[in-house]
């Protein structure tokens, strides 16, 4: 509980449901104030679904459960007058395909204008001089003639510094960055990240970066949360768990990285696929191609649990060693 | 742009040609003029003068060539009814035609839209299944049908108003009826459809995303966007405020420009049904340009795609 009001963004055992289906299994997360998280995971393991769960923007068939609070305000069934000022206002969210993300028939520096006056009450002159000043900001050239473009009028990569800007221009406390890199040129993918990275670090901003990139979630990210099948499995420093991840999926996913140092590596491919959501096996979702498999992990879930401060791991693996695992930082509280 | 508009017209004057041609093969071919319209029981020699004074004489070839060379000089011609000038006949009977379709038309933009749009916002909801079974019933019930259908439960059953002729404006209100119900359930089925296409696309999950409201959401990202479709419909729907009452106006024996076009045919009166047949083409083009710029006007992607072409840049 305590989590609620210290953090910014607490999510307490939220799970989503489609047609009766649950495809998140109550996750668990914190962010603090100005903290970059990252989150990784194969496609389909809830990544998006957790964030666009917790600030409603989900089909109205999606059922959801447990809560997320924003300074302690309850999101998840919160009005809509409620939702409108968070989003975009607290939590602003940009997504993996920039170009169909923005309004076709609506020209950017409107779309733009349109978030400056719903949050900031900027509008006429305000409005337009702070519209510019965003589209410079985020490296738009000659912005004073391309406010009046059409997003079909720019590439890609200016698209999501479109994206940005607007997503800048409610001043939110945190940024949710979904794949933003992920439509992109390899190129611009680095001039993307090196610009989120420049703002977050210009305005203080709290980041949540989903990214299959593990090289730029090690640059970027102060922790980083792996999911599997809608669950966190391992949750811990950037430098603990790519230096020792203690999960088997995250074992087989950052442990044949090179130092963080080194060059980028997208996520390797660990033998077997993702298990369809109705079709979970009833213990660890993971076991089937896990090769530590032991007969305990086909009859219950393991929970989430705290291996060492600031580090969560969901293995039963981990309470078998856990006890004679010597660390620095100690043995599970 | 320019070069646009000069495919478009050609186009529409090979079309003209080729709906002329067509008129006079059909009516040429299929019966006497001179028969029908001095009667069974007029005597050789008045039915004899009567087709030297207008040409019927001439070999088959040669009447078309005249045909045609008078339509090119711009002269339509006379009723072989009355000698009248076909122009003046078809024009008198706009208006009338019109009191029924410009009426008929704000029937199908008032009912369509707003219940497309309803209908789509609540998807799988009663009233959007009253909809949809409302518009498969209007795309497949003959506007006679239900026409027939409106006379004999408003004017036979309960008597308030008048089964056909045109003499108040009461008069009108069961042809507007059958023609706007019919437009309303296909314009509506239509609307449904572009709004629901529109409603899943990224971008309006992105703007709830930044803090539009839901209402905001709708109005200004949703709406511009599904009228793009739309509008190919309203267009066909405009184009056919001459020519689409045919049925109708026989039903209610309205004497518009579908009853003239009837009662021209049968009397193989070539000027005349040529005249009208070269409005409602034009009509058709006038519209499908109206289209053209509307496109133009909604969806910048085609604006600037034309405005690319013609500075010879990439698109
Ligand atoms: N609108 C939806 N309707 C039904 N199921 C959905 C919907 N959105 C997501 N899901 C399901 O929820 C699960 C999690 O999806 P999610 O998009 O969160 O994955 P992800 O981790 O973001 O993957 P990716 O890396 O591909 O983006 C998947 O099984 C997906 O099929
Ligand atoms: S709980 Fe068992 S199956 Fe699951 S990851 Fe740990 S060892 Fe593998
Ligand atoms: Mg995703």
């Amino acid at each position: 509980m305590s989590d609620r009001e210290s953090h910014f963004v607490a999510l307490d055992d939220l799970t989503v449901s489609f047609d009766g289906v649950r495809v998140l299994h109550g996750i668990n997360l914190t962010v603090s104030r100005g903290e970059a998280l990252g989150l990784v995971g194969e496609s389909g393991s809830g990544k998006s679904v957790t964030w666009l769960a917790a600030l409603g923007l989900l089909p109205g068939k999606a059922r959801i459960g447990g809560s997320a609070s924003l300074e302690g305000v309850e999101l998840v069934g919160a009005s809509p007058s409620t939702l409108d000022r968070v989003r975009g206002g607290r939590i602003a969210m940009i997504s993996q395909d920039p170009a169909s993300a923005l309004n076709p028939v609506i020209s950017i520096g409107k779309q733009i204008g349109e978030a400056l006056a719903l949050h900031r009450g900027l509008s006429g002159t305000a409005g337009r001089a702070e519209t510019l000043r965003l589209l410079d900001l985020v490296g738009i050239p000659d912005a004073a003639r391309r406010v009046h473009a059409y997003p079909h009028e720019f590439s890609g990569g200016q698209n999501q510094r479109v994206m940005i800007a607007m997503a800048l221009a409610g001043q939110p406390d945190l940024l949710v960055a979904d794949e933003p890199t992920t439509a992109l040129d390899v190129t611009i993918q680095a001039q993307i990240l090196d610009l989120i990275r420049t703002i977050r670090r210009e305005l203080g901003m709290a980041l949540v970066l989903i990214s299959h990139d593990l090289g730029v979630i090690a640059e970027t990210c102060d922790r980083v949360a792996v999911m599997y099948a809608g669950r966190i499995v391992e949750e811990g420093t950037t430098g603990a768990l790519f230096d020792d991840p203690r999960h088997p999926y995250a074992q087989g996913l950052l442990g044949s990285l090179p130092p963080l140092s080194g060059p980028r590596r997208r996520l390797v491919s660990i033998p077997g696929v993702v298990p369809d959501p109705r079709l979970l096996p009833a213990g660890c979702a993971f076991a089937p191609r896990c090769a530590k498999r032991m007969p305990a992990c086909d009859s219950a879930v393991p929970s989430l649990a705290v291996t060492w401060p600031g580090h969560r791991v969901a293995c039963f693996l981990e309470d078998a060693v856990g006890q004679e695992r010597t660390r620095s930082e100690g043995v599970a509280a | 742009m320019g070069r646009f508009i000069i495919l478009r017209v050609g186009r529409a004057l090979i079309t003209i040609a080729l709906v002329v041609t067509f008129a006079f093969i059909v009516l040429r071919l299929s019966g006497d003029p001179a028969q029908n319209i001095l009667g069974p029981e007029a005597p050789p020699e008045v039915l004899a003068a009567f087709r030297r004074a207008w040409g019927l004489d001439d070999p088959i070839w040669l009447q078309y060539l005249h045909y045609f060379g008078a339509i090119a000089q711009g002269e339509l011609g006379r009723s072989m009814r009355d000698g009248r000038s076909a122009i003046e006949i078809v024009a008198e009977r706009i208006p009338i035609t019109l009191a029924l379709t410009v009426p008929a038309l704000v029937l199908k933009l008032g009912i369509g839209i707003p219940a497309g749009v309803y209908a789509a916002l609540h998807r799988g909801s009663l009233t959007d299944r009253i909809v949809m079974i409302a518009s498969v019933a209007g795309f497949t019930i003959p506007s006679f049908v239900l026409g027939l259908t409106l006379v004999l439960v408003f004017a036979v059953q309960l008597g308030w108003l008048p089964s056909g002729g045109q003499d108040s404006w009461r008069h009108a209100i069961l042809p507007i009826l059958t023609l706007g119900i019919g437009g309303a359930a296909i314009l509506a089925r239509f609307t449904r459809s572009a709004m629901l296409e529109v409603l899943g696309q990224p971008f309006i999950r992105a703007a709830s995303a930044k803090g539009v409201p839901w209402r905001d959401v709708i109005t200004r990202h949703a709406l511009p966007n599904a009228a793009i479709p739309t509008v190919t419909i309203i267009g066909f729907m405009v184009g056919t405020l001459i020519a689409g009452a045919v049925v109708v106006e026989s039903v209610f024996s309205w004497p518009g420009v579908g009853r003239l076009l009837v009662v021209a045919v049968a009397n193989r009166d070539l000027a005349v049904v040529q005249c009208i047949l070269l409005l409602v083409a034009a009509t058709m083009v006038i519209s499908n340009l109206i289209v053209d710029f509307l496109y133009g006007f909604l969806d910048p992607r085609l604006r600037s795609a034309k405005g690319h072409k013609a500075a010879g840049g990439q698109p």
